[in-house]
């Protein structure tokens, strides 16, 4: 068979279009992740809330992202953005991996960072807020990067509930195109475009922050 | 309670088809995880470079993408057509093993250059010193993180239910169609995925547990069975996109 | 300092190991550089067959890198290793007669006449004492399992560990692990044996028990040895020649009697005055 690359062209636009979904579902469930999973990690140190909350983030964590979109999505009624459903299904799923990294983060602070905040009488506020998180969130940037990475790869589980990301464009055009080699093809390579750029950059931020 | 058992039975064809997922994938991804993450721990440049390849591409590649692919476009390539199954098997394997040949390729690197040294002192061959010192080592190191990766491997099996695969999701969703009870239906899905991953990582654990005894160290928590319910968590995706 | 000139009186003769009677280890204007660092310099000096040399000088001197070069784990930067009269850190072009650094395989054939205990004992964790020590016989040398095992017992029984063949190392004090690798480097029966610091790793109440060991081994044994070490008492009592090093190079040699006794260098007396003062 010969890559067709007037085609590739000609469907360039609603490829980036794809994209561009894909992208918006990455970045707007990693704000999610990132927001709900640094508060799960606060609240796990609670006596028994914390206790309930672990064994439901480990319920999360060990089924298929897939079933808990397309649960959620027949749950919310009809007129609901399929997208939005996506980003928060997205990204209370990421929340439960970027919660155990918090925690791993908040254990590293030395027990000493806790008592001398004691010893200073600190509302827990600042305890938090001015001791603790700004030595755990430094250490576990890189592995909280990793996951923007996990996320954008797991976008096209979207397609799913009807979101039109790349993978939906891909499969949309090949089957009006007869074209499914190049339309397929064509996928991989734009993930590849973004994802090995990134792995990349945090890479460097590994470098970056794992002398600290 | 009384819809789930009565439709057991078709939930437990669905979690066979997906416990065979899981089991084939897993080998798949065994084997290419151990192949590419020794080449990528050679001190030559080229069998690095290969694992890199393969690391960075199929790394970089969702899943299901490279399942579509295998299911629709290969067909056209090559015109073979692969049985759908066979084809998510083959697309979890590459996609999980390139993960895997990163942990396998770190733990090898972990192991202590002293050990290398001892096993040039007592003449062995590359060959031998992989086999009988290095691996064995690693091992233990990769375990953890093997486990993670299998948990991993099973919830991505879900996907294969797009491309036709009866699996435990396509029942569900069956079930949902046929009686539409959509709550129930789901559940009754994630929690036989909730159970398969639980006895998936008592049984990484118990790997673990041996791994660890055969280098002398002590198992922390005790040494009963009961220690291995005790949750450390199943932690983080670790190694994922590194 | 070329090595006819070093007092030989308290060498072995003979000792048919060398190719025609020769010294059994010869460095030939070796160097050794680590970046920009020159670890050792020109150094010229041989070690006969049989013979027991013990390497003293200060930390950075070099004499490790002397262990580790005959142990392959270092390639020369300059100059050639001979042993037994052949080039050992090179090997001879085909047919031109210049030489090249060596390959893997003439490397594997030549360095099973070495055997090594390093400071770190290098035990391996994943198997037990006895199959640390079989392991390599069997798997390099090839011997039946039987006849390495029964070796394997008799070797630890001359370090004493005979009721440990079937302990992990982590369950051994260092000393006893130390005593394991001595047996694991003799089990491969080598002709010439590196000791590289061997009871610098131990507490101070474990060091004699190893040191008996390795006096055994020298007794009973025509085994050539290479040692480096800070234990002054045992290079006294075991070598036949004793080189002081300093700064890449050999600063002065002699048999210990000469070094300890009556040292005719400044760099030597207060090398010696540093190593007894720390009380090592």
């Amino acid at each position: 068979m010969i890559w067709d690359f007037e085609f590739t062209l000609e469907v360039m636009p609603d490829f980036l279009r794809g994209l561009w979904v894909t992208v918006q579902a990455t970045v707007f469930g990693y704000l999610i992740a990132l927001a709900l999973g640094l508060v799960i990690a606060m609240v796990r140190r609670i006596p028994v809330l914390g206790t309930i909350v672990h064994v439901v983030m480990e319920f999360i964590r060990t089924t298929p992202l897939l079933v808990q979109l397309v649960f959620v999505f027949a749950l919310v009624p009809a007129g609901f953005s399929p997208l939005m459903v996506g980003i928060i299904v997205l990204g209370v799923h990421y929340a439960a991996y970027t919660a155990e990294v918090y925690r791993s983060g908040i254990e590293g602070v030395a027990v000493g960072q806790w008592e001398a905040a004691r010893a200073l009488s600190l509302p827990a506020r600042r305890t938090w807020g001015a001791i603790v998180l700004p030595q755990a969130i430094r250490k576990v940037i890189p592995a909280l990067g990793n996951y923007l990475i996990a996320m954008f790869k797991d976008t096209p589980l979207l397609f799913a509930i009807t979101v039109v990301e790349l993978l939906a464009t891909a499969q949309q055009v090949g089957q009006a195109s007869f074209k499914i080699v190049e339309a397929f093809t064509l996928v991989g390579f734009l993930f590849l475009l973004v994802s090995i750029p990134s792995a990349i950059i945090i890479r460097r931020l590994e470098r970056r922050y794992a002398a600290v | 309670m009384d819809f789930l058992i009565e439709q057991l039975p078709r939930y437990l064809d669905g979690a066979l088809i997906t416990v065979q997922l899981t089991a084939g994938g897993s080998a798949l991804a065994f084997v290419l995880a151990m192949v590419f993450g020794i080449l990528g721990s050679m001190k030559h440049w080229l069998p690095r470079a290969v694992a890199t390849v393969y690391v960075e591409v199929f790394r970089g590649i969702a899943a299901l993408v490279l399942m579509f692919w295998m299911a629709y476009a290969l067909p056209l390539v090559s015109g073979y057509k692969l049985d759908d199954t066979f084809a998510a098997i083959v697309a979890l394997g590459i996609n999980l093993g390139a993960y895997g040949a990163e942990v396998v390729r770190a733990a090898v690197n972990a192991v202590p250059k002293a050990q290398v040294e001892a096993c040039v002192a007592l003449n062995m061959s590359w060959f031998q010193r992989t086999r009988l010192v290095v691996l064995p080592q690693a091992w233990a190191q990769m375990l953890p993180t093997f486990g993670n990766l299998v948990i991993e491997l099973m919830k991505a099996t879900a996907v294969a239910y797009l491309i036709g695969v009866a699996d435990l999701t396509a029942v569900a969703q069956q079930i949902r169609s046929a009686t539409g009870e959509t709550v129930l239906a789901f559940t009754g899905a994630l929690i036989l995925y909730y159970l398969i991953a639980q006895v998936l990582i008592f049984g990484m654990r118990l790997l673990e547990r041996r791994a660890n005894r055969k280098l002398g160290r002590i198992p922390p928590g005790g040494t009963g069975l009961l220690a291995l319910l005790r949750p450390p968590s199943v932690g983080t995706k670790v190694g994922v996109a590194k | 300092m070329p090595p006819s000139d070093t007092p030989t009186n308290a060498r072995p003769q003979g000792g048919g190991a060398g190719a025609g009677g020769g010294p059994l280890i010869v460095f030939d204007q070796v160097v050794k550089r680590f970046g920009d660092l020159t670890v050792l310099d020109h150094l010229d000096f041989s070690v006969d067959p049989g013979e027991r040399v013990t390497l003293i000088g200060p930390s950075g001197s070099g004499k490790t890198t002397i262990l580790r070069l005959l142990m392959t784990l270092e390639k020369v930067t300059e100059g050639v290793i001979r042993v037994g009269g052949e080039p050992f850190s090179h090997m001879p072009r085909g047919g031109s007669g210049g030489l090249v650094p060596a390959g893997e395989s003439y490397l594997r054939e030549r360095r099973k006449r070495i055997g090594m205990v390093f400071q770190q004992f290098n035990l391996f964790p994943n198997m037990t004492v006895r199959q640390n020590v079989i392991e390599a016989p069997v798997h390099v040398l090839g011997i039946p399992k039987e006849e390495a095992n029964a070796k394997a017992e008799q070797l630890l029984d001359l370090v004493g560990l005979a009721d440990k063949v079937d302990a992990h190392p982590t369950q051994l004090s260092g000393g006893q692990q130390q005593r394991v690798a001595i047996a694991r480097a003799l089990a491969m029966s080598p002709e010439i044996l590196l000791l590289d610091e061997v009871t610098s790793a131990l507490d101070p109440e474990l060091v004699a028990g190893v040191l008996d060991v390795l006096r055994e081994v020298a007794e009973s044994t025509d085994i050539t040895m290479l040692c480096v070490t800070h234990e002054m008492g045992f290079a006294r009592d075991v070598s036949h020649r004793v080189l002081m090093f300093d700064q890449g190079q050999i600063a002065e040699e002699g048999t210990p009697d000469q070094i300890f006794g009556d040292p005719q260098e400044e760099r030597t007396r207060s090398f010696l005055r540093s190593v007894l003062d720390n009380g090592v």
